[in-house]
């Protein structure tokens, strides 16, 4: 996003300002190269990590074309065509997959995608600037665990054998099981984004917030405007840009809703609830060396991915907005 | 403490406890279940007998789970591959990024742009799991430490980020530099570093958590468990529920002295994968709220 417009203000220099003599015809390539060849030297070696784990991968996909066998390799493995595509839209397995992501990307939408804003502006009516600061440092931290540990932290506390069960047995009632309960799942995950990174997702919206003219707010209160009649019209406008471009980036992602998280749980409230598009890649495929059906469905996904984002960008230029690409 | 604006009004007394208890509850959802494990892992078996489960009011304190742990078993081991893993990847992606974020941070140098594309062009397209498996295996690192740095050691966001920093400073310190004789690595090690510190902290810190937490590169890559680090552990013995000592009681008895507890066993182990992200983490948050991150992403 930033490189864009950085890109941008580079276009506006004269493309020789290393020479510092602007107004000159670019130099010939062959000079170039030897006044830049520094530069080059220190990009090349991510390039080359770039290329092999990502570029090359993502040639790798066509053996989605293929009946790949890691003997005969991509040269020796026969095409088969769009039969991969064709056994993935008749397997029932892989619709709970893409119905589960989706379910899980709307539901989230509703009641994950609001409280980092709402957060936000709750912390930044802390008048205390030590205590907006501690708190700050607080919510932010769990975005640093790993997956493995916040789940082990809410079967610790929510679990069978956990914190909240011990407490109701010892009172005498019958405990709940939250961990293992298909019906509950969707809420659980949910619970577990938010305690991890709902804090974290509040920076955007504060950086937004400390943006708003403070005027704006005084001349509404000199003019009779109530505490939440400057929200409505002064805080949530401000907020407007970044919420849009968030929901848009949201929806460009929609087919992933992250995957530790259920590949962790999977096992506990089994594949009907649990089952997201990345977790079926593993487990029907890598498990079982399906390897060309695997792939299907990952670019399956990929491409779905693609689509989305580009879509997404549309409507964010066609609300105005800036969208991920096209920034300046 | 910052003063009350004189045009806004003073806070109803309702509204100021609401949010009191809000905030309250807030810090309280964060830390209150990390109290619990630490004092847990602390405990006596005796006090964890007596508790019925995880411990909330601290009795008898000691050391042995994490004794236990350090003894040199499975978890001193995966301790050791972690920090391997994390040192050893962080040090290389963070010198990688540097490199490649200066390397593409001068206007007008040849062949910045299509570079600089190649590494934008991954935000819009994921390789697959797939592929990304057998290339890594076609290179023979299944089973390899290396698997677990290599495939990630240049994630292309933290790039962008640190280019974007750099690209603020202002050109005519380089060029001036530039003029003095100064080649690009000496002007990146005696200018840009020194004036990028905080935003080197932080993507340092992305990089370091990165790598900690990594879990499912090492579920794909490492099939030997020998070699497992500490995430796949945590799963293992934690969330999966596995006793690191098995047999506790016949043990107890054959021995004469008593192991500590499991529970505070499993509980120090979620606390030794905790601990470097604690320590690590306050000397870098207040770059956060200095506004390094956003600064960039907002450009």
């Amino acid at each position: 996003m930033a490189v864009l417009k950085a890109r941008k203000r580079a276009d506006s220099r004269p493309a020789d300002a290393l020479t510092s003599s602007a107004g000159r015809a670019r130099p010939p390539l062959l000079a170039r190269l030897r006044r830049d060849w520094q530069l080059l030297a220190m990009t090349l070696p991510a390039v080359a990590l770039v290329v092999v784990f990502h570029y090359v991968p993502t040639l790798g996909n066509v053996i989605a074309f293929q009946d790949y066998s890691p003997y005969d390799g991509i040269t020796g493995s026969p095409w088969v065509g769009l039969y991969n595509f064709q056994w993935l839209l008749s397997d029932p397995e892989f619709w709970t997959a893409l119905r589960n992501t989706i379910t899980i990307t709307a539901f989230q939408l509703v009641f994950y995608f609001p409280i980092p804003i709402a957060l936000a502006i709750l912390l930044d009516s802390v008048l205390s600037r030590r205590l907006r600061l501690f708190i700050q440092g607080i919510v932010y931290m769990p975005h640093f665990f790993s997956w493995v540990l916040v789940v082990a932290l809410f079967q610790q506390i929510l679990g069978g054998a956990g914190l909240l069960a011990q407490t109701l047995r010892q009172a005498g009632h019958e405990p709940w099981n939250i961990m293992t309960n298909p019906d509950a799942f969707i809420v659980l995950v949910t619970a577990q984004s938010v305690w991890k990174d709902a804090g974290w997702g509040t920076i955007i919206f504060l950086a937004a917030l400390a943006a708003i003219n403070t005027n704006l707010y005084e001349a509404a209160a000199v003019d009779g405007a109530s505490r939440w009649r400057r929200m409505w019209h002064i805080t949530l406008p401000g907020l407007r840009p970044v919420i849009l471009l968030l929901l848009i980036l949201r929806l460009g992602d929609a087919l992933n809703v992250g995957f530790e998280q259920f590949f962790l749980q999977r096992d506990a409230v089994g594949a009907e609830a649990a089952e997201v598009l990345d977790t079926f890649v593993y487990w029907r495929t890598l498990m079982t060396g399906a390897w060309s059906y695997g792939a299907a469905a990952g670019l399956f996904k990929g491409l779905v991915g693609l689509i989305l984002i580009v879509v997404a960008n549309k409507v964010a230029h066609r609300f105005g907005e800036q969208g991920i690409y096209k920034r300046s | 403490m910052t003063t009350r604006p004189v045009w806004q009004e003073r806070p109803t007394v309702f509204g100021l406890t609401l949010k009191t208890v809000v905030l309250t509850l807030l810090v309280l959802a964060m830390v209150y279940p990390i109290y619990v494990v630490v004092l847990t892992s602390l405990s006596t078996a005796a006090t964890v007998t007596e508790a019925g489960g995880l411990v909330t009011l601290p009795g008898d304190l000691s050391l042995d789970a994490y004794r236990e742990l350090f003894g040199g078993g499975v978890v001193t081991r995966a301790v050791l591959v972690s920090t391997g893993v994390t040192v050893v990847g962080t040090l290389l992606s963070l010198g990688l990024t540097i490199f490649a974020a200066y390397g593409l941070s001068r206007p007008g140098s040849v062949l910045h742009r299509p570079l600089l594309f190649l590494f934008l062009l991954t935000f819009l397209f994921t390789p697959g799991m797939i592929p990304s498996y057998l290339i890594v295996r076609e290179l023979g690192l299944i089973d390899s430490y290396w698997s677990l740095i290599l495939p990630t050691a240049v994630s292309a966001f933290n790039l962008v980020v640190m280019r974007a920093f750099f690209m603020n400073i202002p050109g005519e310190v380089l060029d001036s530099a530039r003029i003095d004789g100064a080649s690009d690595f000496r002007i990146l090690w005696r200018i840009v570093l020194p004036m990028s510190k905080g935003v080197t902290a932080v993507i340092g810190l992305f990089y370091a958590v990165g790598y900690w937490n990594a879990f499912f590169n090492a579920v794909l890559y490492i099939n030997d468990n020998t070699k497992w680090p500490l995430q796949l552990i945590l799963r293992q013995y934690v969330q999966q529920g596995m006793n690191l000592v098995p047999n506790q009681r016949a043990i107890d008895t054959a021995a004469g002295y008593a192991l500590p507890p499991n529970l505070a066993i499993k509980m120090a182990i979620i606390v030794v994968a905790l601990v470097p992200v604690l320590l690590i983490y306050p000397f870098v948050q207040r770059h956060f709220t200095k506004g390094v991150i956003i600064g960039a992403v907002k450009g």
